[in-house]
């Protein structure tokens, strides 16, 4: 269990100077970073979320009765399905862990802007989205003997998680800060990401069944479209959702 | 160090703070008291920047909040009963990354003071979960003083710790009060801090109601003024 | 208990008034459309109150940004108004919507962008209304639904691009040239004014709910505020 620090205590004496920019990203990397720690050591978030995505494709199996012909239809849609379940629970989670020791006000406390901690939060938030994606993907080419190894799709999953992060990390934060938190955030945040993962199923399908890159683009824009806009936007209200 | 004019802080209708003024020099160390609601946790976040007040001016080492919160915030090192720390980062880790988030220089040496200065130096490679209470809120107070504070916010640091436990953060208390920064402690222990303050002030129906130099009172005499001051307001 | 203005008085009547001339229009004055017939004359309610709803959309957006700006409660009566009429306004497009279509596409439920964005932003108003019974301080209830109602208001658009993508069948009605859809029709000039004048008439009462439920806001709040005095 035990882990030697030294890795961390390296990175923080490496640290002297600092311009606006630099301390910036240096506090957003700290967050990021303890967050990726703390997982290592107690694999609590990611061993939940992954243990759950694989039973929402089981279950999709007997749901769907993924077959040959279907699947090569409902593949986006079942991934994507998966990874927007098992993402709330990661964002709640990551939250949660927040809120527990009071954290959230270390963190307030500390002298950055808010906006570097909604950063170093989603940062992590997309590295664990990314880690159990990165599970998923080859399990469900395994076990339903379809290639997914297709680099348009992995660019794909990246646009469509940044967007979903993005937002989700905004969401989990006012949601953990509710009575009924252990419910909320799926609720708060599905029907306002609802087109990233329209977009996202419509691109990945595209690919997965050859389409031409001008079927493709239109979603593919949306999706950067999205992630832009909600990145600006939860930059920009995260001190609301934070201050008291 | 601290200067309070006609703060106001509501939620909502409901008036928590009402016109408050509240006034600390440089190395006092104040003791806040009141009863259960009488909005001392309030008044504490407010002054640590987390909550916004409604009205008034607040200053702190020369800056005023909310306005120049990050200076303040520099300067301030806040203790409360929870001990704002993760559970699933060793002691040292917890305190690296604090360092990095307050960009601490030489952060390594700095961190070894810390451990020795709150007594957790054997420990500092466990992880924070394993720790007693007691020794988790001793970590709470290494982390407050990291960045070196020129004031000090503690809200109700005794709680949930046993009497051990409360000598030993009573023993912290006055050495981190000892170097000359300025300390503002809620409580509602009064036998606790009436030799660990130097000030105590009452508050109650969100204004400070009275106040009392710890050599204005005869020993033992801080609860008679308590229940005055309580009748008075 | 304070009476209510004049104004508001007035207003209460003229829009029941104006409510039931829209209706006479629409039965009476209104021609009968060559080929759905009688069915057709629920578009002129059906659109109104759709109107209404996106009305209540966009004042919500709006007073969303204004509480974050002013930290105002008056901002925040405004958008829970305004969210509580859009969403009941959004219902009631949606049923007329779907009565309407089982005749014109044998079918009540379409998957067409403007259905399908009418129900999700019903979904987000629901998940408005979870998010603000799940918070007792009221600042920072303010503080969140004004935060989500200003996310609802961004994403609500790229919801309506992102399913329009996909083929539509809905009917376009002014403007567009794609009235080729299925069940569009061009407009005569008494429809056009019967039209008209059934919008007008739901703006207007869309005005009248608003000044009522921010009534109704005030009001609670004083009772709130009389509470605790009482309390003290």
């Amino acid at each position: 269990m035990k882990r030697n620090p030294s890795s961390i205590t390296h990175h923080a004496s490496r640290i002297t100077h600092h311009s606006p920019l630099g301390s910036f990203l240096r506090a957003v990397t700290a967050i990021a970073w303890k967050d990726l720690a703390a997982e290592l050591r107690s694999r609590e978030l990611l061993s939940a979320m992954l243990v759950f995505a694989l039973l929402v494709i089981l279950i999709f199996n007997f749901a769907l009765e993924l077959d040959f012909k279907t699947r090569s239809t409902v593949t986006a849609g079942v991934l994507w399905v998966t990874f927007a379940f098992a993402g709330t629970l990661g964002l709640n989670r990551s939250m949660a862990i927040e809120k527990d020791r009071g954290c959230l006000d270390g963190l307030l406390l500390a002298p950055v802007d808010r906006s570097v901690i909604y950063f170093g939060k989603a940062i992590s938030n997309l590295v664990f989205m990314f880690i159990v994606e990165a599970i998923v993907l080859p399990v469900y080419s395994v076990l339903y003997n379809t290639n997914l190894f297709n680099l348009g799709l992995i660019g794909v999953i990246l646009l469509g998680s940044v967007g979903y992060v993005a937002v989700g990390t905004l969401l989990a934060s006012m949601a953990v800060q509710a009575r009924t938190r252990d419910v909320l955030l799926p609720i708060l945040l599905f029907p306002v990401v609802l087109p990233v993962l329209v977009a996202a199923v419509k691109a990945s399908n595209g690919l997965l069944q050859g389409l031409e890159m001008a079927e493709i683009m239109p979603w593919l824009n949306l999706l950067i479209v999205y992630d832009v806009i909600f990145i600006a936007i939860a930059f920009m209200v995260f001190d609301y959702v934070v201050e008291e | 160090m601290i200067e309070v004019k006609k703060l106001v802080k509501r939620f909502g209708l409901k008036t928590v703070l009402s016109g408050l003024d509240f006034q600390v020099e440089e190395g006092e160390f104040v003791a806040l008291l009141g009863p259960n609601g009488a909005g001392k946790t309030t008044f504490l976040r407010i002054l640590a920047s987390l909550a916004r007040p409604s009205m008034g001016e607040i200053r702190i080492a020369g800056y005023r909040l909310p306005a120049q919160a990050a200076a303040v915030r520099r300067r301030l090192g806040v203790v409360s009963h929870m001990p704002l720390l993760y559970g699933d980062l060793t002691a040292e880790e917890n305190l690296i990354f604090f360092g990095q988030m307050y960009a601490v220089p030489r952060l390594a040496p700095r961190i070894d003071e810390v451990l020795e200065l709150v007594g957790l130096t054997a420990r500092r490679r466990d992880l924070l979960r394993t720790f007693s209470r007691g020794m988790q809120q001793r970590l709470a107070i290494g982390r407050a003083v990291l960045h070196d504070p020129e004031v000090m916010l503690f809200d109700e640091p005794h709680t949930g710790l046993d009497q051990d436990a409360c000598d030993m953060l009573d023993k912290i208390l006055r050495d981190v009060a000892a170097r000359g920064r300025t300390v503002v402690m809620t409580s509602h222990d009064l036998a606790r801090v009436e030799d660990l303050a130097s000030r105590f002030d009452v508050l109650s129906r969100g204004v400070i109601a009275a106040s009392v130099r710890r050599s204005d009172i005869r020993r033992n005499g801080l609860l008679a003024f308590y229940r005055q001051s309580l009748e008075e307001a | 208990m304070e009476r209510q203005p004049l104004i508001l008085q007035i207003l209460n009547i003229l829009s029941a008034v104006l409510l039931a001339i829209a209706a006479c229009l629409v039965f009476f004055y209104a021609p009968l459309e060559l080929v759905m017939g009688n069915v057709q004359k629920i578009f002129y309610f059906h659109v109104a109150n759709a109107w209404v709803g996106m009305l209540g959309f966009v004042a919500a957006a709006v007073a969303g940004i204004a509480y974050l700006r002013t930290h105002d409660m008056k901002w925040d009566i405004l958008e829970m108004a305004a969210v509580e009429i859009s969403l009941v306004f959004f219902l009631i497009a949606i049923v007329t919507g779907s009565i309407w279509a089982y005749p014109a596409w044998g079918t009540w439920w379409t998957w067409d962008p403007r259905l399908t964005t009418a129900a999700i932003l019903e979904m987000i108003y629901l998940a408005y209304l979870l998010l603000r019974q799940g918070i007792e301080d009221p600042e920072r209830r303010a503080r969140f639904g004004a935060v989500y109602t200003l996310i609802g208001g961004l994403s609500v658009p790229l919801t309506f691009l992102s399913i329009r993508l996909f083929r539509t069948i809905h009917p376009a009605l002014i403007g567009t040239a794609s009235s080729a859809a299925q069940g569009g029709f061009d407009m005569s000039a008494p429809m056009k004014l019967t039209f008209f004048f059934s919008l007008f008439t739901f703006s207007l009462i869309f005005v009248v709910l608003l000044w009522h439920r921010i009534r109704l806001g005030r009001l609670a709040e004083k009772v709130e505020q009389l509470k605790l005095n009482v309390m003290q």
